[in-house]
C-alpha cells in the first residue's frame, strides 16, 4: 500500500498536506478544485517535488529520497508522454530498460501489450503520426510493459474528447486493475470519478483527505466539495 | 497549478564542470602569462598610447556611423513591405559568418585605388580617396557593424506595439518624439557598447587597411611587437592594455543590456501612415548596395582565375577546413557540456571571451609556449583552440535556452522513466538538440574558416590557414589569386556553415 506519513508540501503562497493510505490495487480518484494542489500531489508521490515535511511508503519501503525512475511508480502527464524522435516501440521499450536496444523477445512483448491497447501494427510509426487518442494507448502501453506497481495519471486523457477519454478511462481499468497495478488519478470531472474509481481523495483547502468510497462521497458530498462540485 | 517543481536534475553535470575549468585555464592562463612578462604601464611609447588613442577613437566613430546610418536602414525596413525584405533581413545577419579578409578585399575593389568609386570620381576629374588609413578602418568596421546595428535596432521598431502607433496617427501625435526617440533611447546605448567592443578587439581590419602612425590599432601594435621587433615584454604590456580596455567596455555591455541579434520576429512589418516611400528606399537601396556590392566584387573578380590558383592556396584551405571542424567540435563539445551544467560559472565562462580577442589569447599563449616549442609547430593546434574558445559566447547564447526548453518539456517524462546522465544525453537530449547543434558547428566552423588573428602570431612558412594564404598573396601585389582565394574561403566559410546547419536537420522531428 501507499502511505503518505504526515507529508507536507510547500511552495511560495502554497501549501498542502496529506496523511493518507491508499490500499493495493483498483483505481483512486484525486478530486478538488484546480490549484488545489491534485497534481502537486502525484508529483511528490512520483519524486518530482520533495516534501517539506513528512514520508512517502510504498510496501513499507521509505521511498522519498529516491529519484523518480527508481520509485516503482509510473506517471502519465497532461502532454509530452513520448519522445516525438523515437519511434512507438522505442518508446515502449523505455518502459523496459533504461537503452534503446532491442533483447531478444523485446519485439514479441510490445506487440503483445500494442494488441492489448489497439495499437497492433503501429511499432515503427512515429508519435506525430498518431492521432491524440493513439499517443494516449501507446503511452498506457509503455506504463503496461513497465509492470511498475503504483501508476500515476496526471490527467492524460483531459485533451481528448469525451467519447475517446471514457473509451481511455476503461481501458485503465481494463487493463492495468486487471494487472494488479495501484492507479492514482487525478480529475477534475467527478464523473471520470465515478465512471472507475472505486475511491476518491479530496484535495480541498491545503488538505488531501483520506480516500472515502467514491459513490457515497458524491452522492452526499461534505459541503466544501459541494461547492465546487456545484450540486 | 501550482507547479513550482524543484528540478530532479539528472543531466551530466562533471562534463560541464571540466569545459568550466578548461574555459579558466585557457582564458585566464595566457593572461597570467602575460602579467608574468610584461614591464608595466610606465613603459609604454608614445607610439603605444598613440595606438590606445586610435584604437578607442576609431572605435567610438566606427560604432556612432555605423548607429547612425543604422536608423534611417532599420526605419524603413520596419515599415515598408516589399518582396526580397525578408532576404534583406536574413542576409543583415551574413556579414558576422562572413570572412574578415574576404570583405576587405571586396571593399577594397570598391574603395580602392582601382576600385569603382575611384574610378567614377576620375572619370569625373576628381581627387582620388584612399581606403588604406583610418577612414579605411572605419569603412570596413562600419560595413561590418552596420547590419548588426539595423539589426538591433529593427528588433527596437517592431517591439513597439503596431496599437501604439495607431493611436499616434488617430491623434495626429508625432511619432518621432512620443514613440521612436524613447525606443532609439533604450536601443542605441546597448548596440553602440556592442559595436564599440567589436570594434576594439577587431584585428584583421586594422592589419589590413591600418598601420602606420595614424592608424595602428593596440593589436596591431601587439603583432608588429612580435613579428618585427620581437619585444616580447612590450607586446605583453600592450596586451594587458588591450585586456583592460575590452574587460571595461564588456561589462559595461553586460550591464546595460543582453542583446540577442539573433532575436527572431524581424519579419513583421508596422503599418504606418508617416515618412517618404521614396526616402525609405533610398536608404533601403544604398545599404544594400553597400553590402552587396563588395561581395559580388569578389565573386566577379575571383571566378575567371579561380582554376589556375596555386596548390599552396588549396593546401591552405584544406588545412583551415581541417581546423574548423576540429574548433567546431571543440566548441560544441565545451558548450553541450556548458548548458548540461547550468548555473552562474557557466554564465561567466559563455561571457567571458567576449572581453578576449583572438590575437591576445594567442599572444599570451605565444609566451607560454616559446620557451618550450617552436611557435610555429604548434600554430594549428593553437589557433583551433582560440577559435573555440572565442566562438563559445555565440554557440551558448543559441545552445542555453534550446537545452532548457527540451529539459522543460521532456525533463519529467526522463527522470520518471530513469534516463540520467549518458543515456538520458543519448536517448534525449542529443536527438532534440539536433537543430541548434548543428547550427552551433556551423556557427562555430564559419567563424574558425575565417578567422584571420591568432594565426598571423604563429604560422610562418608553410603553416598558413587560407585567411592567411590570401593576405599574404594580397601583401605581395598578388590581387587575381587574392581575388579567386577570396571566392574560395567564402564558399568554405558559408558551405561549411551551410552543411552543418542543414545537414543535422534532416530527419529531425518537430
Amino acid at each position: 500500500m501507499l502511505t503518505l506519513d504526515h507529508l507536507k508540501l510547500t511552495f511560495a503562497n502554497f501549501s498542502l498536506s496529506a496523511d493518507l493510505v491508499v490500499p493495493i490495487g483498483g483505481i483512486t480518484a484525486i478530486v478538488g478544485p484546480s490549484g488545489g494542489g491534485k497534481s502537486t500531489l502525484l508529483s511528490a508521490i512520483a519524486g518530482f517535488v520533495q516534501p517539506s515535511a513528512g514520508r512517502v511508503f510504498w510496501d513499507g519501503a521509505d521511498i522519498t529520497q529516491r529519484p523518480p525512475g527508481d520509485r516503482c511508480v509510473s506517471i502519465l502527464f497532461q502532454d509530452n508522454n513520448l519522445f516525438p524522435h523515437l519511434s512507438v516501440s522505442q518508446n515502449l521499450l523505455l518502459g523496459l530498460r533504461r537503452s534503446l536496444r532491442f533483447e531478444s523477445g523485446d519485439e514479441d512483448k510490445i506487440a503483445q501489450i500494442l494488441d492489448k491497447v489497439g495499437l497492433s501494427g503501429f511499432q515503427s510509426r512515429k508519435p506525430a503520426a498518431l492521432s491524440g487518442g493513439q499517443q494516449s494507448r501507446a503511452a498506457l502501453a509503455r506504463v503496461l510493459l513497465g509492470g511498475r506497481p503504483l501508476v500515476l495519471l496526471d490527467e492524460p486523457f483531459a485533451a481528448l474528447g469525451p467519447a475517446l477519454r471514457d473509451e481511455m478511462l476503461d481501458l485503465c481499468a481494463e487493463t492495468l486493475a486487471t494487472q494488479g497495478c495501484t492507479i492514482l488519478m487525478v480529475t477534475h470531472d467527478p464523473r471520470d470519478a465515478a465512471r472507475v474509481a472505486g475511491q476518491t481523495i479530496v484535495v480541498l483547502d491545503g488538505v488531501a483527505h483520506a480516500p472515502a468510497e467514491t459513490g457515497p462521497l458524491l452522492a452526499d458530498p461534505p459541503d466544501a466539495l459541494r461547492t465546487y462540485l456545484g450540486g | 497549478m501550482a507547479r513550482s517543481v524543484v528540478p530532479v536534475n539528472g543531466t551530466l553535470r562533471w562534463p560541464g564542470t571540466i569545459a568550466v575549468g578548461l574555459a579558466l585555464v585557457f582564458l585566464f592562463g595566457p593572461l597570467i602569462a602575460v602579467l608574468w612578462r610584461a614591464e608595466g604601464l610606465a613603459s609604454l611609447s608614445r607610439a603605444d598610447l598613440s595606438a590606445v588613442w586610435f584604437t578607442i577613437w576609431q572605435a567610438a566613430v566606427s560604432a556612432v556611423v555605423s548607429i547612425g546610418l543604422a536608423i534611417p536602414v532599420a526605419r524603413a525596413l520596419a515599415r515598408r513591405q516589399f518582396r526580397g525584405r525578408q532576404v534583406l533581413v536574413t542576409l543583415l545577419g551574413a556579414p558576422f559568418l562572413l570572412p574578415v579578409i574576404v570583405a576587405i578585399l571586396g571593399l577594397l575593389a570598391v574603395f580602392g585605388r582601382a576600385g569603382i568609386v575611384n574610378s567614377f570620381l576620375g572619370a569625373l576629374g576628381l581627387p582620388d580617396v584612399s581606403i588604406y588609413g583610418a577612414h579605411g578602418v572605419i569603412i570596413a568596421h562600419v560595413f561590418f557593424n552596420l547590419p548588426l546595428a539595423v539589426r538591433l535596432i529593427l528588433q527596437g521598431w517592431v517591439a513597439i506595439p503596431s496599437e501604439r502607433f495607431r493611436l499616434a496617427a488617430g491623434l495626429n501625435a508625432p511619432i518621432w518624439r512620443v514613440l521612436e526617440r524613447p525606443m532609439l533611447a533604450s536601443v542605441v546605448p546597448g548596440t553602440f557598447v556592442v559595436i564599440f567592443l567589436i570594434c576594439l578587439t577587431s584585428f584583421a581590419v586594422a592589419l589590413t587597411l591600418g598601420g602606420g602612425p595614424r592608424a595602428t590599432t593596440i593589436e596591431l601594435a601587439i603583432y608588429q611587437a612580435f613579428r618585427l621587433s620581437f619585444d616580447l615584454a612590450g607586446a605583453a604590456t600592450l596586451t594587458l592594455v588591450q585586456i583592460a580596455i575590452c574587460a571595461v567596455v564588456a561589462l559595461l555591455a553586460f550591464a546595460i543590456t543582453a542583446l540577442d541579434a539573433m532575436g527572431r520576429g524581424l519579419d513583421r512589418v508596422v503599418a504606418r501612415w508617416d515618412g517618404s516611400v521614396w526616402g525609405d528606399f533610398a536608404w533601403i537601396t544604398a545599404a544594400a548596395l553597400f553590402l552587396l556590392l563588395p561581395l559580388v566584387m569578389v565573386i566577379l573578380r575571383g571566378l575567371p582565375s579561380i582554376l589556375e590558383l596555386p596548390s599552396s592556396v588549396w593546401v591552405a584551405a584544406l588545412r583551415s577546413v581541417m581546423i574548423a571542424m576540429v574548433s567546431a567540435g571543440l566548441t560544441v563539445a565545451l558548450a553541450l557540456a556548458l548548458a548540461l551544467r547550468g548555473g552562474w560559472l557557466v554564465v561567466v565562462v559563455g561571457t567571458l571571451p567576449l572581453a578576449f580577442s583572438g590575437l591576445v589569447l594567442g599572444a599570451g599563449l605565444f609566451l607560454i609556449v616559446f620557451p618550450f616549442v617552436n611557435p610555429s609547430n604548434v600554430a594549428l593546434p593553437v589557433t583551433a583552440l582560440v577559435n573555440s574558445l572565442m566562438a563559445l559566447p555565440f554557440v551558448m547564447r543559441a545552445l542555453v535556452p534550446s537545452v532548457a526548453q527540451v529539459e522543460a518539456q521532456y525533463g519529467q517524462l526522463a527522470d520518471g522513466l530513469g534516463l540520467r546522465g549518458w543515456a538520458r544525453l543519448r536517448i534525449v537530449l542529443l536527438p532534440r538538440l539536433r537543430r541548434p547543434l548543428g547550427f552551433s558547428a556551423g556557427v562555430a566552423a564559419a567563424l574558425s574558416m575565417g578567422d584571420l588573428g591568432v594565426i598571423t602570431l604563429f604560422a610562418t612558412g608553410d603553416r598558413a590557414t587560407l585567411p592567411l594564404e590570401m593576405y599574404r598573396l594580397m601583401g605581395a601585389y598578388q590581387m587575381q589569386a587574392a581575388a579567386s582565394s577570396a571566392l574560395v574561403l567564402l564558399g568554405l566559410s558559408l558551405g561549411l556553415f551551410w552543411i552543418c546547419d542543414r545537414g543535422w536537420r534532416i530527419d529531425a522531428d518537430a
